[in-house]
């Protein structure tokens, strides 16, 4: 039950930190920082994976409503959601199969490397629907990397200030 | 029987996923095409009153930027009161076509507003309580911003000419050479205007305005200057740059224009229609 408050709380915390805040950067233009798919990197390793694919969907089409953006932000939280799985073993290795991964507890470097996977990913699948055009493919790799590098910089920020003190 | 559930059951997951990845897909593709994205929309209730209550403390932030920009439009206005005005001396930012009662003016406030993708939209508070209906164009003081496409009792939702759906017609104010505007997605201060035919004579820094030929805005309103042009020597046809008179990326106050005849002059268009 504990779960499921604290991950509403994140829920709205994170869609309003978007949308109010971090949507009305632009830096050089078209910079544009995602953090929301922090949500979906903090979930609960054991969760329901359908429970999960709902959540990312809702978390999605909330962004959407705010962008009038159709579903591009669904479209991409849902397949980091899908994909965390595969991701997790394939950075944290056998913790996560014998269900006792912490996330605080894994490597730096591990963690680092989880982030940046989900978030250009992300980025990848929400600015390729959102230009769908091969006209504009300079552009759009542009806009992956540069927005990518400012997520990555930001999520690893609040990871660390949310962090609690355990030592 | 038997098989089927518990295929089900093995495979939810990915199901689950399919379903709802095909769903958003789906809402993508019908956003990319120009009116016919009403599910997805921020012109609703909760993000209305949430965009609306960030815009109040935002406005405070910018007041003295909005006001300069009011103290200039009336200044305009003055100057045209007091000076017994004549259409042709006027220059871009005169509003004379509120003097023509084909058209009905109302005010708004942005409250959302995206520049930096390439299909944006701007929300504005107002909506069918004010009387804002689809279809209306929404002008500042400087030039041309968008058309509604959608509105809920008090939020309308608009098409912001930075839109690569929208194509708006326009004329060289000089010469009423016609053209199309539209937006290739990169610079939120920049459109093309193309189909210009060979014959005009185009300068750098040469007006452009609407043109008229269409219902949403009246003859005349400013969209900005050539910056640059090139000419198709196959089609004879000229690509133009056009500076915007507008800075899309800074708006608050904005008008409504209502064309007053429209059904009217939609009924000629189209007799075949009841």
């Amino acid at each position: 039950m504990k779960i499921y408050f604290l991950n509403s709380v994140r829920f709205v915390i994170l869609v309003l930190v978007q949308v109010l805040i971090l949507n009305q950067f632009d830096i050089l233009g078209y910079i544009n920082p995602y953090v929301y798919p922090l949500l979906i990197i903090l979930i609960p390793f054991n969760i329901n994976s359908v429970q999960k694919l709902l959540l990312a969907f809702g978390l999605g089409i909330c962004l959407d409503f705010f962008e009038d953006s159709g579903g591009i932000h669904a479209a991409a939280t849902l397949i980091i959601a899908y994909l965390r799985p595969v991701l997790l073993r394939g950075v944290f290795g056998s913790s996560y199969d014998y269900q006792t991964l912490k996330f605080y507890d894994a490597a730096f470097k591990s963690r680092f490397l989880f982030v940046v996977l989900i978030v250009f990913i992300h980025h990848t699948v929400l600015f390729s629907l959102e230009i769908f055009s091969v006209n504009h493919l300079l552009y759009l790799f542009e806009k992956i990397i540069y927005s990518s590098v400012f997520s990555i910089l930001l999520i690893m920020l609040i990871l660390k200030l949310i962090q609690k003190d355990t030592k | 029987m038997q098989q089927i559930i518990l295929f089900l059951i093995k495979y939810k997951t990915d199901l689950v996923f399919i379903l709802l990845f095909i769903l958003a897909l789906n809402l993508t593709f019908q956003a990319h095409t120009y009116h016919n994205n009403t599910f997805i929309s921020s012109a609703n209730y909760v993000t209305g009153h949430v965009l609306e209550t960030s815009e109040h403390i935002d406005q405070y932030f910018d007041l003295k930027s909005q006001n300069e920009k009011l103290l200039e439009e009336n200044k305009a206005l003055r100057y045209q009161l007091f000076n017994d005005f004549n259409p042709e001396d006027t220059l871009i930012e005169d509003l004379n076509f509120i003097t023509d009662t084909l058209y009905k003016i109302k005010k708004a406030t942005i409250i959302s507003n995206y520049y930096d993708k390439i299909d944006n939209y701007l929300l504005l508070k107002g909506g069918e309580k004010e009387g804002i209906k689809e279809d209306f164009g929404v002008i500042s003081s400087k030039g041309i911003i968008g058309i509604v496409v959608d509105t809920s009792e008090d939020y309308a939702r608009v098409i912001s000419i930075l839109n690569t759906n929208t194509s708006i017609n326009a004329k060289l104010k000089k010469t009423y050479h016609f053209g199309t505007l539209s937006w290739d997605g990169k610079d939120p201060n920049r459109m093309n205007l193309i189909d210009v035919p060979r014959s005009a004579p185009v300068e750098v820094g040469d007006t452009i305005t609407t043109g008229g030929r269409s219902l949403i805005f009246p003859e005349d309103i400013p969209i900005g200057v050539i910056s640059d042009f090139e000419l198709n020597q196959n089609a004879g046809y000229y690509t133009i740059s056009v500076s915007l008179f507008n800075d899309m990326t800074n708006l608050k106050g904005v008008y409504v224009i209502e064309h007053s005849k429209k059904e009217e002059a939609y009924q000629l268009l189209n007799p075949e229609l009841p």
